[in-house]
């Protein structure tokens, strides 16, 4: 397919969408995109399964702490777009914010969907000989259809899409072994999978290999892969039970200079650290021209220029859910990158024709479980979403309906920042509570935890969140708290960031007992006596409620972020 | 697996088999004392008592020692520690968590003309500081580190 072709289908698609704002020639300039250079590099990362357009809002509280306070990837609503240079109510402001989220989402339709991505690719490749598709992982979860087809619906359509190297994180949740049986068949001779950072635990042997070296135009290009350094502590251990991960800087570059010593002339790190773990490491490792990291799920706009002894580091962040295409055009000479173009290309499904070939395959995938998917809980009449650093209300739903099933009156829900958004009208079918919920250890608990555990637990999670050095966090947000109200101060130490806990009018007893319902239990012993998944019990739930009203969210008190631009205003 | 490396193991002197065989749980770092088993410093509850009883009451910092460790723990019951000291003379490794009931985990005399590395495992009970804490030439330096011990969960 040629540019002409191309901008003919998306011209079609436009016509078809009939996007508000998109005229013909709009829509060619927002996926025109010159030729730069002679290495092109492709990336998306956090898809989390999501083969079908989808809403998705950018949160309104990303707090950065410290040195993160104030920086990418802590900016949201009007502080981002000022920084990046955005216009207000455009539709790149749409795509990188929160702001007037459902008047915007309605004007300018969902986003992202695997056939629309692979449109986009197939022009991008067009005008880029050897560009190469990079997927940083947490591909394979997030859908009703991963789950049950133990990812192989994202593996084939990701193998159809022309990904060239992976590496990845929830990926790991689906079992070593699986992991494995995909990475030495389906992915053979196709894909290479890397990561520096995972060592068998007896002899800390590689698992996979931990680079692989590409080159295109007569340059070398080395690709390193970063998987989640702390899959094994955020997530069950038992699925990865032989295997030791973590950051890894020293083996990192005793690997980036094998790279080099190989002949690679640009070093690309294929990083899951998380933004603020990429950037501290961007500063210490030398030798890597650019980190394309993914696992906040941080939608930035640019790269951020990071110094280190060797030079300097670019590092990004492309967002989730398919929202993003990311590109990077280098100019490499002799071992140097002298120049680079970097655009963060938001899938905006309406400017874009689908893919027949992959819509026929995602067509295919579905279609065995189609009257599933389909099925209707509720109907919502607010705005459904997940992200932000506190609470989102998908997951305030989640958590009354633990409390009101469980008949407890508090409720903990996983920080997780997959999850789409739905618009008020919309009907949740099976599938959107699916796309919350469909993990391998998805069993609802019940447990009697004194109000001394109950600050430990939230101690410990917001220092995961909070902590000065992005080596001790892990990307996730705070966990939901339902029926509890608590004061949040993220600049405090470890251990005195949780205050004035409150049940009602009263103050949580330390050395009292409570029942605290929750999901996503990370024990054995949980795994070995499993209980009710969290979407049978949510489905009992919507189909009871029927109609999802406005809500308050229970979110904390916040301590000192009164300037932190990281703290939208709804 | 790699075979070369056991029959690298086999062949390696008898210091790094000592601190293998201890890392293995088949020597308990005591018996590679050459003065026995130091009860006070191993039972003492705090890092000052500790280093009291190891005669190591003001050790001085140094760049010459490394002290590699996950920053988060994967499991608190194991946790990977490796010291490496390039000090000229070094005579003796110990590891120190202050956060534990009892601080001292693990003390290593090496014979002179060791290479100054020891690798062991040791049991966290909470977040912690860890402390290496080196003699060479009869001097002591110490280096530390923050590891965490988390509850797991909830991340990504």
């Amino acid at each position: 397919m040629n540019r002409r072709d191309f901008l003919h289908l998306l011209a079609a698609g436009a016509a078809s969408g009939m996007p508000l704002d998109a005229t013909s020639a709009q829509t060619k300039k927002f996926y025109d995109l010159p030729r730069f250079g002679n290495v092109h590099l492709m990336h998306f990362t956090d898809c989390h399964a999501q083969l079908l357009p989808i809403y998705f809002r950018e949160p309104s509280v990303n707090l950065g702490i410290g040195d993160m306070a104030d920086r990418a990837p802590h900016l949201v609503g009007e502080a981002l777009l000022k920084r990046f240079g955005m216009q207000a109510s455009s539709r790149e402001a749409h795509a990188f914010t929160y702001l007037n989220f459902e008047r915007a989402a309605r004007t300018y339709g969902k986003v992202g969907g695997f056939a629309h991505l692979a449109t986009l690719v197939k022009q991008l490749r067009a005008t880029r000989p050897g560009a190469l598709l990079l997927d940083g992982g947490d591909t394979w979860q997030g859908s009703g259809t991963a789950l049950w087809t133990q990812g192989q619906d994202m593996v084939d359509a990701c193998a159809l899409l022309g990904v060239d190297v992976m590496t990845g994180h929830w990926e790991f949740t689906l079992g070593a072994e699986r992991v494995q049986k995909i990475v030495n068949n389906d992915f053979k001779g196709r894909i290479d999978f890397v990561a520096q950072n995972i060592k068998t635990a007896d002899f800390g042997d590689p698992v996979f290999p931990p680079f692989v070296i590409r080159s295109m135009n007569g340059v070398s290009v080395a690709i390193i892969g970063q998987a989640f350094p702390y899959t094994p502590i955020a997530n069950p251990r038992y699925f990865v039970a032989e295997w030791n991960f973590g950051i890894q800087e020293e083996a990192l570059q005793t690997v980036v200079n094998a790279a080099r010593a190989q002949g690679a002339q640009a070093v690309v790190l294929l990083s899951h650290n998380g933004m603020d773990v990429d950037r501290k490491l961007a500063s210490r490792v030398r030798g890597i021209d650019v980190i394309l990291g993914g696992h906040t799920h941080d939608g930035v706009p640019a790269p951020i220029r990071v110094k280190n002894a060797g030079g300097q580091t670019l590092v990004t962040n492309a967002g989730s859910n398919g929202k993003f295409l990311a590109v990077l055009d280098m100019d490499v000479r002799n071992g140097a990158v002298l120049d680079f173009r970097y655009k963060l290309l938001p899938v905006f499904s309406n400017l874009i024709a689908p893919d027949p070939a992959m819509q026929q395959l995602i067509d295919r995938v579905r279609a065995p479980y189609a009257k599933q998917l389909a099925e209707p809980l509720a109907t919502t009449e607010t705005l459904l979403y997940r992200r932000g650093n506190f609470n989102g209300t998908f997951d305030q739903l989640i958590l009354d309906g633990l409390m009101a099933e469980k008949n407890a009156p508090i409720a903990f829900s996983p920080g997780f920042r997959w999850g789409t958004s739905l618009l008020p009208g919309q009907a949740i079918l099976r599938e959107h509570l699916m796309d919350q919920t469909a993990i391998t250890y998805p069993h609802t608990t019940v447990t009697e935890m004194t109000g001394e555990t109950i600050k430990t637990i939230l101690e410990d999670v917001c220092d995961n969140l909070f902590n000065p050095d992005p080596y001790y966090q892990q990307g996730g947000d705070m966990v939901r708290v339902g029926g509890l109200q608590y004061t949040c101060d993220p600049s405090g130490r470890n251990g005195q960031r949780i205050l004035d806990l409150r049940l009602g009018d009263k103050p949580l007893q330390a050395d009292k007992r409570y029942r605290v319902a929750g999901w996503a239990p990370v024990s054995e012993t949980a795994r070995d006596q499993p209980t009710e998944p969290i979407w049978d019990l949510m489905e009992r739930y919507l189909r009871a409620r029927k109609t999802i009203q406005p809500m308050t969210l229970n979110l904390p008190q916040l301590k000192h972020m009164q300037n932190n631009p990281g703290r939208g205003t709804d | 697996m790699n075979p070369m490396r056991r029959t690298v193991l086999k062949s390696t002197g008898s210091a790094g088999l000592l601190a293998l065989l201890a890392t293995a749980g088949f020597l308990r770092p005591s018996d590679v004392l050459a003065n026995g088993w130091n009860k006070i410093a191993f039972d003492s509850k705090t890092m000052a008592e500790t280093l009291k009883a190891l005669g190591a009451s003001t050790p001085a910092s140094s760049d010459a020692i490394q002290l590699r460790a996950p920053d988060i723990a994967e499991n608190g019951a194991v946790v990977p520690i490796a010291v490496d000291s390039k000090l000229p003379g070094t005579q003796s490794i110990a590891v120190l968590i202050d956060k534990n009931p009892q601080p001292l985990a693990a003390s290593f005399e090496l014979p002179s003309g060791t290479e100054g590395t020891v690798t062991t495992r040791v049991k966290m009970g909470q977040t912690s500081d860890v402390y290496a804490l080196v003699r060479a030439d009869g001097k002591f330096y110490m280096v530390k580190k923050e590891i965490k011990v988390t509850l797991g969960g909830c991340g990504g």
